[in-house]
């Protein structure tokens, strides 16, 4: 029994493989929800409702997609040119912690129309920051960016712990350490009004879009496209693969330290060490969801927020626990790529 | 400054040097398997996790310690197994299949551990391995107590590392996974099945991973609790390319590397006004410097990575 | 006598493609059988069947009248057959010794019996007169001590019969001849011989017996004795293909001139002190075996790679330092050695194949924004224009069969006119429609006056095209031959290294 490329991958199969991998890992975590004694059928009927049973669950859900849309579009980004970034989480810290601290500092006094973008743009430097060093260190000495992007995700939390005990502490804030929080002049206003859901939305789809123009469009998505499928051919053909690869770098460090920014921005005003329950690695599942194109990762962050969102509902109303969420996002990473495979090859004897 | 250096003489300090290098010494041997037969596993941050909470739970519920070792073990390989699955007959990405198997682990993990331990104001505890001492060997001033008393896990990792160097450089067996790692192409065109030996390494190297993390909740902490792997398999990756894919050397860059992070825990009493923080970034950060010094060198098996697929040359 | 191998009404097929079409072959003990066809014709997928790498669809194999298990190398191995395939199975990082062992001992022993194994070797590669380090990693072996550990490891597990996969493809002349000899002996001790080829001189001077294969199926078999060059081509290639014929033309001036070009690479000196001139309209043929500095040359002239020291200029101006879209844009075209990894991108379309070169080019960028209309439309005129069949732009580029590829990457390079053209291996691996369709874009080309350096280790592809050859040995090139004066013997000897050096470009 072998696997045989097919000639051509027919679109229904390619549009199918997500909702297949989907609902086969939904099955699969049903088993576990029936071990914890609660009907599946139940209970993500529960999770539905808690993500998209009121107008008050559906803010919830998007202004949880809105940091995953963006860490997704910075896995897509890296994976497509073969940048494995596995960093996003460290990015998103760095990207939160500068932004605290020129929200509370330097750009404090600003007006928001220039003070918002500029806090963003520092995010953003802040994330590419970050992943340029292991970039760099792969160019220069062939070190593979997976171990160092995944290992700096550590150091990069407890920096943000060591300033926020320190330098950047709130003096005001019991409890759980938090940094000082940034001007309220600063805050990203509400989409919906009294809900948590912020104009970061709107900011994270228009990411979207420029990524899928990048992409798709311009010479620079063409020639990161050819150097992530064949870095020799790409070579021959005079890309400058450094070139591409320091500027994946910087947009996909950029975009995840846009997420972690954002947060701060719109939804808590500070940051600590717990501003993000994974968003850099539920990002990778996203992208991965999304067959790494920019419009699926949208639809891909809004179905991972639904799980996220409706598990912390359901772990509320039954006796199942919220990791379920977690295990329902990884089986359908792990179905994913079997689907993609399937879709794109046959079985053959 | 004195007391910094003082710290070095104390064999207290250097029996926990073992100590903390005895899951990663599981760990980087698994992973050096995986990857001498030429599949990266990035599932082991997950795998870790998992054993150590298998394990733990094991324990908990009645069994004796080693029993729990051995499900943690187990668990392990079967997770392996899902891993060498995906990479090897799919042949699909050993990044993305790896780093799926983490999250899935972990978080299974935590899920199942939530669902059948009650958790109080501590998280329940386990009566763990206690140090056993080698009879006369023991009583041998500071050799003695670092080497000789520790616990029973340890000096299995020790025997593993001497084992697996035996397998791979003097049997057939060990010649065979080697090669796979450089040529599946040679490896079958000898008679031999490159498929059932990348897949045999892989769940082998798998159980190391899981009893590795096990070694956690069963004797160098009494319970489990999330993230309490913290990085390990991951600094494990980072030591394999360290120890050039050799078993002694895994085990030289296991003990540096837990030098310093004993090093680092006792400093941070000793030393006063240095957040410590900047102590905990250390290993990360000694991990990727490693690796950068080892880079250039690096004599990476041939074959690592690249999907076998068979026929196609 | 009972034949030690008989291959019956053997059936392959991949998909729709019909590698193997009932073919029924026999082979005497004691006899070396070639398997002679163009490249595509399935001699390679009736060895692998046989040896186990595939599974015939239909068919029986049998060996000294035993029938063979299909599919399992190690079936093969315990039959008496052994192979040594065209791609080196071999691993690298790893000893020769490791290199033989590997697979002949019980996969469970508790200790590998080296020194047994050592010593057996020891005195195989004696009796065959195949000298080897055993402890010598092959990494660091030459192409012709490598060969000789893949001919070990089948003799060490005792093959009967051996199977040999253009052996002659990485060899120079001295060393070819030396493995015939090699096999000749083997077949006094009683060995029986396949080898595949595609070079009939090398057929007519050391086999017994020749089987033809064409398309997939077996049209002839002949006592080598019996038989001539001129049927063998006929019968290989089915109908009279004339390659097309160069007309004699006046070069201009000199269009590329390299001087003394040397280039070290991590130690190793690839190119030694080499100096050549293309002129105008004319067509400079460089042969030599692979592995002798032709890779690194390409990469030069491509813009891959920098010269340590020495100068190359193109039309008078210095080109040393150019990268390879700076070469495009000043009129180079170059067509690389591997079109599959270095030539296209698989997975892209053909039109962005055809201008990924040029992506920043004017024509099919505007503001850091791809023209897709005019890039869409160059590349159906490319389409047109070459004869690119089974292609429209959007096709995805990996569907085009190896002529038709070969096809996209010569008309892109021809596209823009260009007064040098850098052919690189144009013709490997192609069959003979295909190779006729090259040879005659590359002498239109010439006709327009664009100055071509052919690399090639096709002796009579170097002949039928090129005014002047020279030849490639060890990073050194001989002094240039003009057409008239070179025939095969002269450049057979000139590839092998025998001339008086020199340096004069």
């Amino acid at each position: 029994m072998r696997l045989e490329r097919r000639p051509q991958v027919p679109l229904l199969y390619a549009a199918v493989s997500p909702v297949a991998a989907v609902l086969l890992a939904l099955t699969l975590a049903a088993g576990l929800i029936a071990a914890a004694g609660v009907n599946p059928l139940a209970a993500y009927a529960e999770m539905l409702k808690g993500a998209l049973g009121s107008r008050l669950a559906v803010t919830e859900m998007l202004a949880r997609a809105t940091p995953l849309i963006l860490t997704g579009l910075a896995a897509a980004v890296a994976f497509r040119a073969r940048l494995w970034n596995i960093g996003a989480e460290g990015q998103f810290y760095l990207g939160a912690l500068t932004v605290a601290w020129a929200g509370h500092g330097p750009l404090a006094a600003l007006p928001p129309v220039l003070g918002i973008p500029v806090a963003m743009l520092l995010g953003m430097a802040a994330g590419a920051l970050l992943l340029l060093g292991p970039t760099a260190l792969r160019l220069g000495f062939g070190v593979d960016e997976v171990v160092t992007t995944l290992l700096l995700n550590f150091v990069a939390v407890l920096f943000v712990g060591l300033m926020v005990e320190g330098p950047l502490k709130d003096p005001m804030a019991f409890g759980w350490p938090s940094s000082v929080p940034v001007a309220s002049g600063l805050r990203l206003p509400d989409l919906v009004p009294r809900s948590r859901l912020h104009i970061g939305l709107l900011v994270a789809i228009g990411a979207a879009l420029l990524v899928w123009l990048a992409n798709a469009r311009t010479v620079w998505g063409a020639e990161s496209r050819a150097a992530g499928l064949s870095p020799r051919a790409a070579a021959f053909a005079g890309v400058s693969l450094p070139r591409t690869l320091l500027g994946t770098a910087i947009l996909s460090g950029g975009l995840a330290g846009l997420a972690g920014g954002i947060e701060v921005l719109g939804s808590t005003g500070y940051v600590t060490t717990t501003l993000s329950p994974g968003f850099g690695y539920a990002g990778i599942v996203v992208a991965m969801l999304a067959g790494l194109h920019p419009a699926g990762v949208v639809a891909a962050a809004v179905f991972v927020a639904t799980i996220f969102v409706g598990a912390d509902a359901m772990s509320r109303a039954t006796e199942v626990p919220s990791f379920i969420a977690d295990v329902i996002m990884s089986l359908s990473l792990l179905c994913m790529i079997v689907a993609l495979l399937l879709a794109t090859h046959r079985v053959v004897r | 400054m004195i007391e910094a250096l003082d710290l070095l003489l104390s064999a207290s300090l250097w029996a926990a040097v073992l100590r903390i290098a005895t899951p990663l010494i599981f760990g980087t041997l698994g992973a050096l398997l995986c990857e001498r037969a030429g599949v990266l596993n990035l599932g082991i941050e997950g795998i870790m996790t998992f054993g150590a909470m298998i394990g733990w739970l094991t324990v908990y519920q009645g069994a004796d310690l080693w029993t729990g070792l051995l499900v943690a073990g187990l668990a392990g390989a079967l997770l392996g197994l899902l891993h060498a699955w995906l990479t090897v007959p799919l042949g699909l990405s050993q990044h993305v299949s790896g780093l799926g198997i983490t999250l899935f682990a972990s978080s299974l993990a935590y899920y199942l551990y939530r669902l059948l331990v009650e958790v109080g104001e501590s998280p329940p505890t386990i009566e763990p391995f206690r140090p056993l001492p080698i009879p006369g060997l023991s009583a041998i001033p500071v050799l003695g107590e670092v080497l000789f008393t520790q616990t029973a896990p340890t000096y299995l990792a020790l025997a593993a590392v001497a084992v697996l160097a035996y397998v791979l450089a003097r049997t057939p067996l060990g010649l065979a996974v080697r090669m796979t790692g450089e040529n599946p192409h040679a490896v079958e065109a000898q008679g031999l099945n490159p498929v059932r030996l990348r897949i045999g390494a892989v769940v082998a190297g798998s159980a190391l991973m899981g009893v590795g993390g096990a070694f956690l909740t069963t004797a160098a902490f009494n319970s489990f609790f999330p993230t309490m792997v913290q990085g390990r398999g991951w600094i494990c990756i980072a030591l394999v390319v360290f120890a050039s894919w050799r078993p002694g050397k895994a085990l030289l860059g296991a003990f540096l590397f837990a030098f310093f992070d004993a090093y680092q825990l006792r400093l941070q009493n000793a030393v006063e006004g240095v957040p410590y923080q900047l102590f905990l970034m250390a290993p990360y950060l000694l991990s990727i410097l490693a690796l950068v010094l080892v880079a250039r060198r690096a004599r990476v098996p041939e074959a690592l990575m690249a999907p076998y697929r068979r026929g196609e040359r | 006598m009972t034949p030690v191998l008989e291959l019956h009404r053997i059936t392959k097929r991949f998909g729709p493609l019909l590698a193997n079409d009932g073919i029924t072959l026999s082979l005497a003990q004691g006899e070396v059988l070639a398997l002679l066809g163009e490249n595509g014709a399935g001699k390679t997928t009736l060895m692998n069947i046989l040896f186990g790498h595939y599974r015939a669809d239909e068919g029986e194999v049998r060996v000294m009248g035993r029938p063979l298990p299909p599919g399992k190398p190690r079936a093969a191995i315990e039959a008496g057959v052994g192979m040594v395939h065209q791609h080196f199975t071999l691993a690298g990082n790893l000893s020769v010794l490791d290199n033989v062992v590997i697979g002949s001992e019980p996969l469970f022993r508790l200790r590998s019996r080296r020194a047994e194994a050592r010593a057996k070797l020891l005195a195989l590669a004696d009796r065959f007169g195949l000298p080897v380090d055993p402890e010598a990693r092959v990494a660091d072996l030459s192409v012709g001590e490598r060969q000789r550990v893949e001919i070990l490891k089948a003799l060490t597990r005792d093959a009967r019969i051996l199977i040999l996969d253009e052996p002659t493809a990485v060899l120079a002349r001295p060393e070819a001849e030396q493995l015939f000899r090699t096999l000749r002996g083997m077949t006094g001790q009683g060995l029986s011989i396949v080898f595949i080829s595609h070079k009939l001189p090398e057929v007519m001077a050391a086999s017994d017996r020749v089987a033809v294969l064409r398309a997939g199926r077996l049209v002839a078999e002949r006592r080598t004795s019996d038989t001539t060059p001129a049927e063998l081509a006929e019968l290989m290639v089915g109908r009279r293909v004339t390659r097309p014929r160069r007309a004699a033309r006046a070069p201009g001036p000199v269009v590329l001139r390299a001087e003394d070009v040397t280039l070290v690479e991590r130690g190793e000196t690839r190119l030694d002190a080499i100096g050549f001139e293309v002129r105008e309209g004319e067509i400079l043929g460089l042969v030599g075996v692979s592995g002798n500095g032709q890779a690194t040359l390409g990469r030069l002239l491509s813009g891959l790679v920098r010269p340590t020291s020495g100068h190359l200029t193109l039309g008078g101006q210095d080109m040393t330092a150019l990268t390879p879209r700076a070469l495009a844009r000043a009129g180079v075209g170059r067509i690389p050695e591997d079109r599959h990894a270095e030539g296209v991108i698989g997975e892209l379309a053909v039109w962005e194949n055809a201008t990924l070169e040029r992506a920043r080019d004017p024509a099919f960028a505007r503001n850091g924004f791809v023209r897709r209309i005019a890039a869409r439309t160059f590349a159906q005129d490319l389409i047109r224009r070459f004869d690119i069949r089974g292609a429209t732009p959007e096709t995805r580029t990996r569907l085009l069969s190896g002529g038709n590829m070969q096809k996209l990457i010569l008309g892109r390079a021809l596209a823009a006119n260009p007064r040098f053209l850098l052919a690189n291996q144009p013709t490997r691996g192609l069959d003979e429609g295909a190779i006729a369709a090259v040879h005659a874009q590359l002498l239109a080309a010439r006709e327009a006056g664009a100055a071509i350096l052919l690399i090639t280790e096709e002796l009579d592809e170097a002949l039928a095209l090129s005014d002047r050859l020279q030849a490639i040995v060890k990073g050194r090139l001989s002094a240039p031959v003009p057409a008239e004066e070179a025939d095969p013997r002269r450049l057979g000897l000139l590839m092998a290294g025998a001339w008086e050096v020199s340096h004069a470009a």
